[in-house]
C-alpha cells in the first residue's frame, strides 16, 4: 500500500487558501451545501457512521457514534473543536489550521447540524497566535458569507462560532477539563460519567471533536462514506496527518494511508534519523504513548497494530530517538513535562508525577540504586487508572515503558553516574574547587 | 486596604504602572505552581467585587472586555480573554489590573487570581512585558534546546521588561529546537542566534526575519521536504 497520499493536505499550498474566495473557488462550502439542502441530520450521521472516522486526538473514538449520543429536543447544544493541540510532538492541528481555516470552519457547521449544535467553539492554544488570528478572520469572512450566523443559508439552521483562546495549560485539552476552562474556570478535568453528550458545556449537551477529525468531515459529505473507506484498514479508516520529529532528517507533517508502515513514514517520508545513526525508540503517538523501539518498524501505523504492540496511535505524532540519545535525561525532561502540566486534583497524578521526576533526577545525579527502578516502575503501576482523567497515565504509560524495555540502559546509567561521582570523591578537592562547590564549613 | 492604595488614579488609568525589577526568570527547570509556599496575608481586607463605579479603568480595556462577554452564553467564559486584555495593559495581572477585570465582570478578584495562577501565560508577578518562551519540551529536547535557552537567558540577562523562560512544548516540533518571541514562532535555532534574537527584541524589531512560522510551513510530503 502507497503511503503518501493528499487528501487532508490538498491545496495546501495553494497561495491565498486561508481566504474564503479562494477556498470555494477550490470547491469549499460545498459539502456543506450539500449536508444542509440534500440531506438532514439522520442521514450526515449515518454517511459519518458509516465511513469509521475515528477521531484524531487521541482517544479514537468514532466521530459518529459519538455525535449521536447527542440527545434530541430544542435546547441549546453545543460543539467545541479541541484545537488545543499540546501534546508534546505534535502540531498536526497547526498547519491544517494555519493553512485551510475554512475547511475546519466547514467541518464544524456540518457537525454542528449533524448533531443538533447551534453553538460552536474552538478552544485554541494561547500560544496559536499566528493561528488564532486567521481562524478569527476567516470565521468573520464565513459570517459575512453566511455560511455561520442564523438561518445558515436560508436553511433554518443556525449555527454560532466563537474561537476561543486558551492560555497555556495542557490539561485543557483533555475534554471535560477543557470544558472547565471555557466556562471561565481553571482547567479541572471533571469526574464522568456524566459524559459531555448528556452534560457537557454549561451542563447542556456537549459534542468534542479534534481539528483534524472536523477537517475530515466535508470531504466524506461531497464524497461519500465509502470513498472514505477505500483507504485504510479495516478499523483505521482513511488518512492522518501524521507529525514526524525528533532525531529525523526531515521533521515535518506528512499525510499517509492509515496502515502505512512505520519504517515508510520515519525513514521514507522523513528522511531516517541523521546519517550513521539508527533509531532506538520512538513514540508512535506524542509523547504520552509508550515507546516502541527500533524493533517495531516494520509494525504498520493504525489503531489497532499500534494498541497490539502495546503503545497507540495518540495524537498521530512520532517522536523518533535515535542510538546516541540517552534515554535517562529524556525520561526526566519527559516527567518534568507531566509534573508541570498536572493540574493537582487527583494525588496519583499530582504526587506521582513529583516523585517520578525526584528519582529520575536521582538516577541522573548517581544517586539511585537498580532498585530506585523497581520502585520507580511501582508509582507508574499506582498511577494507572487511578484518576479522573489520563494525565497521570500519559506519563506513567512511557515511563514504565521505557524502563521495561531499556531496562540495561537505565542501570548502566546509574553504574556510570556512580562510578563518576566516586571518582571525583577520591580526588581530594583544593581549597579553589571547596568554594566553588559552595562548601563553607562547619557553620 | 489593599497594597495598591499608594497607586494614583492618573497611573491606574495609563495603566503603565513601571514594572519594578522586572527581571527575567530564568529558571533552570519548569516552575512549578509559584505562589505555593506563600502564606495567606490575613491582614487584609476580604476581597468583595468591586464596585464599577469607584474603580477606574481604562475605557478601553472596560470596552474590549464587555465585547468578550457578550460573545458568550456565560459572562464568566471571558475570563481568560479578559484577564490577557488587561495583562497587555498592564503588564502583567497586577493587584490593579485584576480589580479593573473583577470590577468589569463582577466576579472577585480572588476568582481571578484563582484562574490567573492556573494558566502558564498569564502572569501574577511583574516578569515583563515581552515574553520568549524557548521550548525545551520532548522534541526540542532531542536537538539540544536546552544550550539554546542557556545561550538565549545569557544574550538577555540584563534586557529589561522581558520574561526568558523555558516553555512545554508549543507544537511547532518540525523547527525544533524553536522559540516564541511575544507569540512570533522562530526556528530552528542555533545557540549563535541568541544574540540576534536578544538585539532585536531589544530594539523591537522581529527577530530572525525569514525565519518565522509565517514565512514558510512547508514540508508537505511530494513537495520538497526540508
Amino acid at each position: 500500500m502507497s503511503g503518501n497520499v493528499v487528501r487532508l493536505l490538498e491545496h495546501l499550498d495553494e497561495p491565498g487558501l486561508a481566504e474564503i474566495d479562494t477556498y470555494e473557488r477550490l470547491g469549499g462550502y460545498r459539502a456543506l451545501r450539500k449536508a444542509l439542502f440534500e440531506m438532514d441530520s439522520e442521514s450526515i450521521l449515518a454517511e459519518l457512521k458509516g465511513s469509521g472516522l475515528r477521531g484524531r486526538g487521541g482517544a479514537g473514538f468514532s466521530m459518529g457514534m459519538k455525535a449521536g449520543f447527542m440527545p434530541q429536543g430544542t435546547m441549546d447544544k453545543y460543539l467545541c473543536c479541541n484545537a488545543d493541540e499540546s501534546e508534546p510532538g505534535t502540531f498536526n492541528n497547526r498547519v491544517l489550521m494555519q493553512r485551510n481555516p475554512h475547511l475546519l470552519i466547514e467541518g464544524i457547521v456540518i457537525g454542528a447540524v449533524a448533531a443538533g449544535a447551534n453553538k460552536a467553539f474552538i478552544y485554541i492554544r494561547g500560544e496559536y497566535e499566528l493561528q488564532a488570528g486567521i481562524l478569527e478572520r476567516a470565521v468573520a469572512e464565513a459570517y459575512d458569507k453566511g455560511f455561520l450566523g442564523e438561518d445558515i443559508l436560508g436553511s433554518e439552521h443556525s449555527v454560532s462560532l466563537v474561537v476561543h483562546r486558551g492560555a497555556g495549560a495542557y490539561i485543557c485539552g483533555e475534554e471535560s477539563a477543557l470544558l472547565d476552562s471555557l466556562e471561565g474556570k481553571r482547567g479541572n478535568p471533571r469526574l464522568k460519567p456524566p459524559f459531555p453528550a448528556n452534560r457537557g458545556l454549561y451542563q447542556g449537551p456537549t459534542l468534542i471533536n479534534n481539528v483534524e477529525t472536523l477537517c475530515n468531515v466535508p470531504a466524506i459529505i461531497t464524497n461519500g462514506a465509502d470513498w472514505f473507506k477505500q483507504l485504510g484498514t479495516e478499523k483505521s479508516a482513511g488518512t492522518k496527518v501524521v507529525s514526524v520529529s525528533g532525531s529525523v532528517q526531515r521533521p515535518g507533517n506528512y499525510e499517509v494511508v492509515l496502515g502505512t508502515p512505520v519504517r515508510e513514514i520515519i525513514y521514507g517520508l522523513a528522511g531516517g534519523p541523521p546519517e550513521g545513526r539508527t533509531v532506538k525508540a520512538f513514540f508512535p503517538g506524542g509523547s504520552s504513548a509508550p515507546v516502541l523501539t527500533g524493533d517495531d518498524l516494520d509494525l504498520t501505523y493504525d489503531f489497532e497494530t499500534m494498541a497490539e504492540a502495546g503503545s497507540m496511535l495518540g495524537s498521530g505524532a512520532i517522536i523518533v530517538i535515535d542510538d546516541s540519545q540517552p534515554l535517562v535525561p529524556l525520561a526526566l525532561r519527559l516527567a518534568q513535562f507531566y509534573r508541570h502540566e498536572s493540574c493537582g486534583k487527583c494525588t496519583p497524578c499530582r504526587e506521582g508525577t513529583n516523585w517520578t521526576v525526584k528519582m529520575l533526577e536521582r538516577i541522573d545525579a548517581g544517586e539511585a540504586t537498580p532498585m530506585d527502578l523497581e520502585i520507580m516502575a511501582q508509582v507508574q503501576t499506582n498511577i494507572i487508572g487511578n484518576c479522573l482523567c489520563v494525565l497521570g497515565d500519559s506519563m506513567a504509560m512511557p515511563i514504565g515503558s521505557m524502563i521495561a524495555k531499556f531496562r540495561d540502559e537505565f542501570e548502566r546509567h546509574i553504574e556510570q553516574a556512580r562510578e563518576r561521582n566516586e571518582a571525583a570523591l577520591a580526588e581530594p578537592l583544593g581549597a579553589g574547587e571547596l568554594a566553588a562547590s559552595g562548601f563553607s564549613g562547619p557553620a | 486596604m489593599s497594597r495598591d492604595a499608594s497607586l494614583s488614579r492618573d497611573e491606574a488609568l495609563r495603566g503603565d504602572r513601571t514594572i519594578a525589577s522586572a527581571r527575567n526568570v530564568a529558571s533552570t527547570k519548569p516552575s512549578v505552581g509559584s505562589g505555593w509556599d506563600r502564606p495567606a496575608d490575613l491582614t487584609k481586607d476580604p476581597a468583595i467585587v468591586p464596585q464599577l463605579a469607584e474603580t477606574p479603568v481604562p475605557e478601553h480595556l472596560r470596552v474590549e472586555i464587555e465585547g468578550y462577554m457578550a460573545r458568550y452564553p456565560e459572562r464568566r467564559s471571558a475570563v481568560i480573554p479578559a484577564l490577557h486584555a488587561a495583562q497587555r495593559v498592564h503588564g502583567w495581572c497586577s493587584p490593579e489590573a485584576m480589580r479593573q477585570v473583577a470590577a468589569v465582570m463582577r466576579v472577585t478578584p480572588a476568582y481571578l487570581s484563582s484562574i490567573a495562577s492556573f494558566y502558564d501565560m498569564l502572569n501574577e508577578e511583574p516578569v515583563g512585558r515581552h515574553a520568549i518562551y524557548v521550548c525545551t519540551s520532548v522534541a526540542c529536547h532531542l536537538s539540544d534546546a536546552k544550550r539554546v535557552f542557556d545561550a538565549i537567558a545569557e544574550a538577555g540577562a540584563d534586557l529589561e521588561d522581558t520574561q526568558i523562560r523555558e516553555f512545554e512544548c508549543l507544537g511547532a516540533c518540525d523547527m525544533a529546537p524553536m522559540a516564541s518571541v511575544d507569540g512570533r514562532y522562530i526556528g530552528p535555532l542555533d545557540v549563535s542566534d541568541a544574540h540576534e534574537i536578544i538585539a532585536a527584541v531589544r530594539e523591537g524589531r522581529a527577530p530572525l526575519p525569514g525565519r518565522g512560522l509565517e514565512d514558510s510551513d512547508q514540508r508537505v510530503p511530494d513537495r520538497g521536504g526540508a
